[in-house]
């Protein structure tokens, strides 16, 4: 089912009394979800993506905009004839029912015609939960299993009723760390198998990254960027953006252009085209730097960290948003670094250059 | 384009069920209100109007164009009321006040000091608990009379100081204070009291005015006890005093004067109510039961 | 260290006396006084030891009127209050707007006087040569003829004593009830509303098994409660609950202790004895029944 949200915006009444601002949770946003992919909404907190997530499941009306699901309009629906099965962040997994009961509990609310027979709820619900693999624990109560466990039980309990999409609040964020990289790939791998289309929400750039087939950023109620994860990765169209995105995250400095030159500091590190004469910000990947002896931007080394297959060194430059520099270097390459000195090349692919004012995206021409 | 209208109708139906839901909501919410709050106009109402005019009234009427305020002129003259207000509250007073320093005490020893056989004498206490008071008082009621304490305030007083919920409720408090405040007035040289008073109390103050609010309403309207053990009007209470204007004061009619009584009676509780609202039910969700 | 343990007990004596004194001697001493067999308070004198006591409360009109008046209070009230107060604080917590408005106005009755109040009660239901009261004013309106509901017949009385025990045990009851209800986590609401429960089925299948504990807390304390009723008693219809036939059990046992009938501990203690074991019996019952479907997590 395509989802497709047309100048979609929520705004609530401020909090503070006195000034009754309101505050603008979703602003303006238009995109459209193809059928069938796995969409990770992108953000810090309280940029709005759980707001989209609930005016997506219908717990939260519009203030304005539209929400469409494959040709219908669904916009003013409530959330039980939306047909859109939702994950809740704590999971929400009745406590005083047993795993298959919670399971079964979508199902019989289903009336009249829809409302399948005894024996075919029961054969759907032990799909479901063999499907996320609960099978064994149908009769225990949500109390007695893992954190893993529930959060599979919750994934069976929307899936059972076979919904048009799938929404996740925050899927992985109660797990403890091993078991999210394993969780993580439970949920690519049920929604391959299923093929329905699922929007989740995190805060976690890595794990949107890892298994989006789309990622949207959002910032302050903004859409700041839309796309595939590698493609927003290398092609950031604003700070934010670029910030927000990899780990370690991009280093930033203070620089400026100057006849087709790239300064930070007194260094001149790229030749470039095609940029007027200005203050600039530099952003550099931290595997976009290349060590050599006599490069052209020169740091002050604080540290060398070996971790297996990479190098990080880490330096400082009076130029730089952050007091050290971080740079990522394969361990195969040899470190050369004498007198307290890193001295270091950059690849043009891995430098973004974004406007001082505005933060946006400066495109140039490396030579 | 068929399913687009069935949309437009089930959020129609939905809208329409809501809006008849919540209409019927605040409708029922309102009479409950209503069935709450008329007792008190009707009292406020019929003390207000004049001796004459209700009894004039074969037909009671809702409101009154003609108030006067000499019915409460007529409670505090024609019967003691003044008397059995003070009473109340010199009982309510002391008694709460009692009340406190031995459950602070008792709570204190069971939360902070180590003795032997504390956890026995913790579940001997937890047991007198569930002792109901009907079973103890013919007792107290006949050791009161062999120590020649009735119609005295020794004898009003004496039985309905223990508190045993009220013990448990506070050690429970104290406990939650975190050890090392003790450990390190213990290093600076403090005295148990001078912890008790200067760290623990503060504390846990909040608790320790729900108790006393909780204390002073069951003190307030304290009926069975008082009636049981005084006979003399010098020592009536409030609702000993209202049972006897009903039955032998201002001659049996005259409702208003009795009216006036009853919210001069209401009125001070009303008004501790309004004022610690927050407090009280939030003291009450967490330990009051009625009677 | 035992310079500590005196200082201790020294610290416990006050509440040890006070208990002492007015509850574990009282608690012992009751039982002797039930079976001593014809004592008399004046003299301190009994013939003997036996459950004679016991027999002649069993055998006493006024206690067995008692007995009925206590058991139809307990099955009216507890049930109608625990359902009134349930749907209350439901709406109550599906209500933004004067939400605390109404929560104050409802908590009133828990802060009054419950003698002067049950006064005003009775000057609503009761008709006089004067005046036919408000109640009757109303049931006028209605074509229905009066009813004199506080010297009349016996359900007419009975009526006006469950409404007034409603009115009074309500606020505590709501007040639990809607902070109950309110700490039910608002994600379970949104998982069944996204499920498309019905709102009967979320109340059945959702939020009554949440609530369930505090329910049964509820019912427990509410049988204890009513079967204690007396005061309200007193309030509508005056001391001399027997002439009024409106008697409860504790206040057959105050009037054994002293009233018009009174000077006989004995037999008070008897029936106090009694009421004891049924209220024991029916919390056990209650806590058995319970077990089975309350759900604690």
């Amino acid at each position: 089912m395509k989802v497709v949200l047309q100048n979609l915006t929520k705004k609530f009444p401020g909090r503070d009394r006195k000034s009754r601002q309101e505050v603008v949770a979703v602003n303006h946003f238009s995109f459209e979800i193809p059928d069938g992919k796995l969409i990770g909404l992108l953000g810090p907190s309280g940029c709005g993506k759980s707001t989209t997530l609930n005016l997506l499941c219908g717990l939260l009306k519009p203030t304005e905009g539209r929400i469409f699901f494959g040709d219908d309009d669904v916009t003013e629906l409530p959330p039980e004839n939306r047909g859109v099965g939702m994950v809740f962040q704590n999971y929400a997994l009745y406590p005083h029912l047993t795993v298959k009961q919670n399971i079964l509990f979508p199902l019989q609310n289903l009336k009249g015609a829809q409302r399948p027979s005894k024996s075919e709820m029961l054969s759907r619900a032990q799909e479901a939960a063999k499907l996320v693999q609960i099978d064994e624990l149908m009769e225990r109560r949500p109390g007695e299993l893992s954190g893993g466990q529930q959060q599979r039980v919750a994934i069976a309990r929307a899936l059972v009723k076979m919904p048009r999409i799938l929404l996740m609040d925050e899927p992985l964020s109660n797990l403890d760390a091993r078991l999210r990289l394993q969780t993580r790939e439970e949920i690519r791998r049920i929604q391959r198998e299923t093929g329905i289309t699922t929007v989740f929400v995190t805060h976690d750039q890595d794990e949107a990254m890892s298994i989006s087939d789309m990622i949207v950023v959002m910032d302050a109620g903004n859409i700041q960027q839309i796309g595939k994860p590698q493609e927003v990765y290398d092609d950031p169209v604003n700070l934010f953006v670029a910030k927000f995105l990899g780990t370690p995250p991009i280093n930033v400095f203070r620089g400026r252009v100057q006849k087709n030159q790239l300064y930070i500091g007194q260094d001149a590190i790229l030749d470039i085209q095609g940029v007027s004469d200005q203050e600039v910000t530099v952003g550099i990947r931290p595997e976009g730097f290349l060590l050599r002896k006599n490069g052209r931007l020169r740091c002050t080394l604080s540290g060398v960290e070996v971790m297996g297959r990479d190098i990080s060194v880490v330096a400082a430059h009076p130029e730089g948003e952050n007091s050290s520099v971080r740079a990522i270097i394969s361990a195969d390459s040899p470190v050369e670094v004498s007198g307290g000195e890193a001295r270091f090349d950059v690849k043009p692919g891995k430098i973004f250059l974004f406007r001082r004012d505005t933060q946006e995206r400066i495109y140039f021409q490396a030579e | 384009m068929e399913k687009q209208i069935d949309y437009v109708k089930i959020e129609r139906a939905e809208k329409i069920r809501e809006r008849v839901l919540k209409t019927v909501t605040y409708a029922a919410l309102s009479f409950w209100a209503l069935v709450v709050l008329f007792p008190f106009y009707w009292m406020v109402l019929t003390s207000v109007k004049s001796y004459g005019s209700y009894n004039a009234e074969h037909i009671p009427r809702l409101f009154t164009l003609s108030p006067t305020l000499q019915n409460y002129v007529d409670a505090f003259t024609t019967v003691s009321l003044a008397r059995y207000f003070t009473n109340t509250v010199i009982f309510t007073v002391v008694t709460t006040g009692v009340m406190l320093v031995v459950t602070v005490l008792a709570a204190y020893a069971f939360a902070r000091l180590e003795f032997r056989g504390k956890n026995l004498l913790f579940t001997l206490f937890l047991s007198l608990m569930m002792i109901p008071n009907e079973l103890v008082i013919i007792t107290n009621y006949v050791t009161i009379t062999d120590f020649d304490l009735r119609n005295s305030f020794a004898g009003l007083i004496l039985p309905s100081v223990t508190s045993v919920f009220y013990i448990y409720l506070l050690k429970e408090n104290f406990e939650q204070v975190p050890d090392q405040l003790y450990y390190a007035a213990k290093v600076d040289g403090t005295s148990d009291l001078k912890y008790l008073w200067k760290v623990m109390i503060p504390i846990c103050r909040p608790t320790i005015i729900t108790i006393t609010i909780l204390k002073a309403i069951e003190c307030w309207n304290s009926y069975v006890w008082p009636r049981l053990i005084t006979d003399d009007e010098a020592y009536f209470l409030v609702s000993n005093g209202i049972q006897e204007i009903r039955e032998n004061g201002f001659g049996r009619e005259n409702i208003p004067a009795m009216m006036a009584a009853v919210v001069v009676i209401s009125v001070p509780l009303i008004v501790l109510f309004l004022i610690f609202r927050r407090m009280i039910m939030a003291g009450v969700s967490r330990g009051g039961t009625k009677g | 260290m035992e310079k500590r343990s005196m200082k201790s007990w020294l610290y416990l004596l006050p509440a040890i006396l006070f208990l002492a004194v007015f509850m574990v001697y009282p608690l012992i001493d009751v039982f002797i006084y039930s079976t001593e067999e014809g004592y008399n308070f004046a003299s301190q004198t009994y013939y003997g030891v036996g459950p004679y006591n016991y027999s002649y409360v069993l055998h006493d009109p006024y206690f067995l009127m008692a007995l009925k008046n206590t058991f139809i209070l307990v099955v009216i009230t507890v049930p109608l209050s625990t359902i009134l107060a349930l749907l209350i604080s439901t709406g109550l917590n599906s209500i933004r707007p004067l939400k605390e408005l109404f929560q104050t106005v409802y908590f009133l009755p828990y802060v009054t006087n419950t003698l002067a109040v049950g006064l005003v009660f009775m000057i609503l239901f009761k008709k006089t040569a004067y005046t036919d009261g408000f109640v009757n004013l109303i049931l006028n309106w209605f074509g229905h003829s009066s009813i004199d509901f506080i010297d009349g017949p016996y359900w007419a009385k009975m009526f006006v004593l469950c409404l007034y025990t409603v009115w009074v045990v309500m606020p505590f009851k709501i007040l639990i009830l809607t902070s109950a209800l309110a700490s039910v986590n608002q994600e379970y609401y949104n998982a069944a509303r996204v499920d498309g429960t019905s709102r009967f089925r979320i109340f059945m299948r959702i939020t009554l098994p949440m609530i369930s504990p505090t329910l049964v807390y509820l019912i427990i304390t509410g049988f204890i409660g009513a079967f204690k009723a007396y005061s309200d008693a007193v309030a509508l219809f005056g001391t001399d609950l027997n002439a009024a036939e409106m008697n409860t059990i504790v206040g057959y046992v105050y009037d054994m202790l002293y009233g018009n009938s009174g000077g006989y501990p004995s037999y008070a203690s008897a029936a106090a004895i009694i009421l004891f074991a049924i209220v024991l019996t029916i919390t056990c019952i209650n806590l058995l029944v319970s077990r089975k479907h309350v759900h604690y997590f």
